[in-house]
């Protein structure tokens, strides 16, 4: 079993809601990639999460960066450790907006130039520190505050736009599995050039509902196949554990949608596509596991 | 050593003898060949350097802060829209304290499509707080490109600064440039504040009002005293290299009834005019801007102006004109003049002398008023 650190880099009293999966998650980030390491943040819920100036509550130099702007921030800082022959984990960690809406084109960019970098995605599926507004990886049928009936478009699946620039590593990863999470930052950092890992975090406020739920929300997400847990590295593809049994036999999508009340305005038909969509998702995974890319 | 270059060509020597860590650029008309030029540099293994081609000069921009964050010495050229699209992250920059270093060829701004001078790109950027300068001929070009790492990065300053030159009136035009040998008067660049992760600390995080005030102040104060780092610097340069440099440039000033007052290469065309002038006896003068942030203290007060303006704020006025009437209580005569490239010669230059109204605009080549 793998040893997870006892050494924090993430101090109590963060700015965090009550029940945040995403700085969960960035707890097990840092004791991943330990003291050598630059996060870039822009604007996202890390930014508050941080804390305010002059205190920090992260243990590691933290850099701030406008919205569309870490991939490249990122981008300066690996070459200049590069022209320095240090080693250091430069790590960018985004919302969803950050990656795959405003900070689409520097992300792409960074992959295309395989610039040294770790860009984690934290999705909680909405522009959550603005109030959960609609982002392009707001799910299908959700209600936000700018679309209060129900989210008419479905996700933007940027793991597909990311597998298009081949980098050399990615994975998805969810709060509820911490362990899996830490293994997928361990394996990233420790591979050369634009490695990617996807992160659902469950966001009580913006899915609303009650805080203490936010593990057993993540792990219905994983059981109903919602989402799914996988690495690939170097173009093979791995399904992790905790995703292989709903792969298998997956819970009814409905158990993980009833939880949350951003989806009780959601249609029969909108379940139907979610469903049809994870279907279409699984069968493709397992298409490709059965004849793996050559 | 002597050469016959471009101010393009200005620009990437200068930055070769610099020296950068981490260059990260996007190209643009008519800026392209200065970068070409660099990447060209480090291809040949003249320079040590890590290029990034950025996908957009946003990118650009949040790249070299991301590098200069880390103490690397950094640069990056552009032009025009390019510039505008930097514009979030030049606030960022000067906000963070990183003093990259840029060359901006200036260019008109869409629509319609133009490639042709105009100072409003670098004008767009006034409040950002970046050191702005403005050059005439290539030979300046090459010296303040030299001087420009050596001021941003002096400790007193650590603000970003930027580098103006006229589109292709100086970005493609040969001129003689000397090159020199700087020895140490580029010295190494330390950052005071760069990341440590043995003093990890957040950089730009959530700062309440009496901070972030405190940050801005600190800004006009570094601002502020940034004149004093340009003088010495540009005293040091003519010390030890022989060309002397001002935040202005005076042509027959002294005598001078009425004044040429331009940026860039109309301040060097306005030198020719003032010569045409005094032969057919009118004691003319001519003033060029070279520094537009930190402004120059300008001691014009009832002083007989026009000035030549190629940038223009809609609703306000003349920039140029603007400033010096804010900063001097002058009354100058307002030509606009160049925008979008048109071509202005001496004669015009003598013309808008000759036809001066005193508190009036004037746009060249405009036949109805405006």
């Amino acid at each position: 079993m793998t040893e997870i650190p006892k050494e924090e880099f993430i101090l109590k009293c963060t700015s965090a809601c009550a029940g945040c999966s995403s700085s969960l998650s960035l707890r097990y980030v840092l004791k991943a990639a330990g003291p050598e390491t630059v996060l870039v943040i822009p604007a996202c819920c890390t930014s508050v999460i941080q804390g305010v100036y002059p205190r920090t509550a992260l243990r590691v130099p933290v850099y701030n960066i406008a919205f569309a702007a870490a991939a490249a921030c990122a981008s300066g800082m690996s070459a200049s450790y590069q022209k320095k022959g240090m080693k250091m984990n430069v790590i960018v960690y985004a919302g969803d907006g950050g990656t795959v809406d405003i900070g689409l084109q520097a992300l792409s960019g960074a992959f295309e130039r395989e610039t040294h970098f770790l860009h984690i995605c934290y999705d909680n599926e909405a522009y959550g520190n603005t109030g959960m507004q609609r982002s392009g990886s707001t799910p299908l049928g959700a209600i936000t505050s700018t679309t209060p009936s129900g989210k008419i478009h479905p996700k933007k699946d940027i793991d597909q736009i990311v597998e298009a620039h081949r980098p050399p590593y990615m994975a998805t990863a969810c709060s509820a599995y911490p362990l899996d999470l830490f293994q997928k930052v361990k394996t990233a950092l420790s591979i050369e050039g634009s490695k990617f890992i996807h992160l659902l975090s469950p966001c009580p406020p913006g899915w609303r509902y009650p805080t203490e739920k936010s593990i057993e929300v993540g792990k219905l997400a994983v059981k109903t196949g919602a989402w799914i847990l996988w690495e690939r590295e170097h173009g093979s593809l791995r399904i992790s554990g905790p995703s292989r049994a709903a792969m298998k036999t997956p819970l009814p999508l409905e158990e993980y949608l009833k939880i949350q009340g951003r989806f009780q305005a959601i249609t029969l038909e909108q379940v139907q596509e979610l469903q049809h969509s994870i279907t279409r998702t699984m069968e493709r995974i397992r298409c490709e596991l059965e004849k793996p890319c050559t | 050593m002597h050469l016959i270059a471009t101010g393009n060509k200005g620009v990437a020597e200068a930055v070769l003898q610099a020296q950068p860590d981490v260059v990260a650029a996007y190209p643009i008309t008519p800026q392209t060949e200065i970068v070409e030029q660099i990447a060209a540099f480090i291809s040949e293994k003249r320079l040590d350097c890590q290029y990034i081609p950025v996908e957009s000069e946003h990118s650009a921009m949040a790249a070299c802060i991301g590098a200069s964050a880390t103490g690397a010495r950094t640069f990056t050229a552009t032009s025009s829209h390019g510039l505008l699209y930097m514009h979030e992250m030049l606030h960022w920059a000067a906000g963070a304290r990183v003093p990259v270093v840029m060359a901006n060829v200036n260019r008109a701004l869409g629509p319609g499509w133009n490639v042709w001078a105009e100072h409003t790109d670098a004008f767009s950027q006034r409040d950002t707080g970046w050191l702005q300068v403005f050059a005439s001929t290539v030979q300046e070009v090459y010296d303040t490109m030299l001087m420009a790492f050596r001021i941003a990065e002096d400790e007193k300053v650590l603000l970003p600064m930027m580098v103006n030159l006229d589109g292709f009136s100086l970005s493609h035009t040969m001129q003689p440039m000397e090159k020199i040998e700087t020895g140490t008067f580029i010295p190494p660049f330390s950052l005071p504040h760069a990341i440590d992760t043995l003093h990890p600390v957040a950089y730009g995080p959530l700062t309440g009002p009496d901070e972030y005030f405190r940050f801005r102040a600190d800004m006009e104060r570094s601002m502020r005293s940034s004149r004093l780092v340009i003088r010495d610097t540009e005293a040091e340069f003519a010390r030890l290299f022989g060309r002397t440099y001002r935040e202005t440039e005076e042509y027959q000033v002294e005598d001078a009834d009425v004044l040429l007052v331009a940026m860039g290469t109309f301040g060097k065309e306005a030198e020719v005019a003032v010569d045409k002038l005094r032969k057919e006896g009118i004691k003319a003068g001519s003033l060029r801007v070279r520094w537009f942030r930190p402004f120059p203290r300008l001691d014009l007060a009832g002083r007989d102006i026009v000035v030549i303006d190629r940038g223009y704020s809609f609703g306000f006025g003349g920039v140029l004109s603007m400033s010096i009437r804010a900063t001097s209580r002058a009354e100058p005569y307002s030509v606009i003049a160049g925008l979008g490239g048109q071509e202005v010669t001496y004669h015009d230059m003598a013309d808008f002398v000759r036809d001066r109204k005193p508190g009036k605009e004037y746009w060249f080549g405009v036949k109805d008023d405006v």
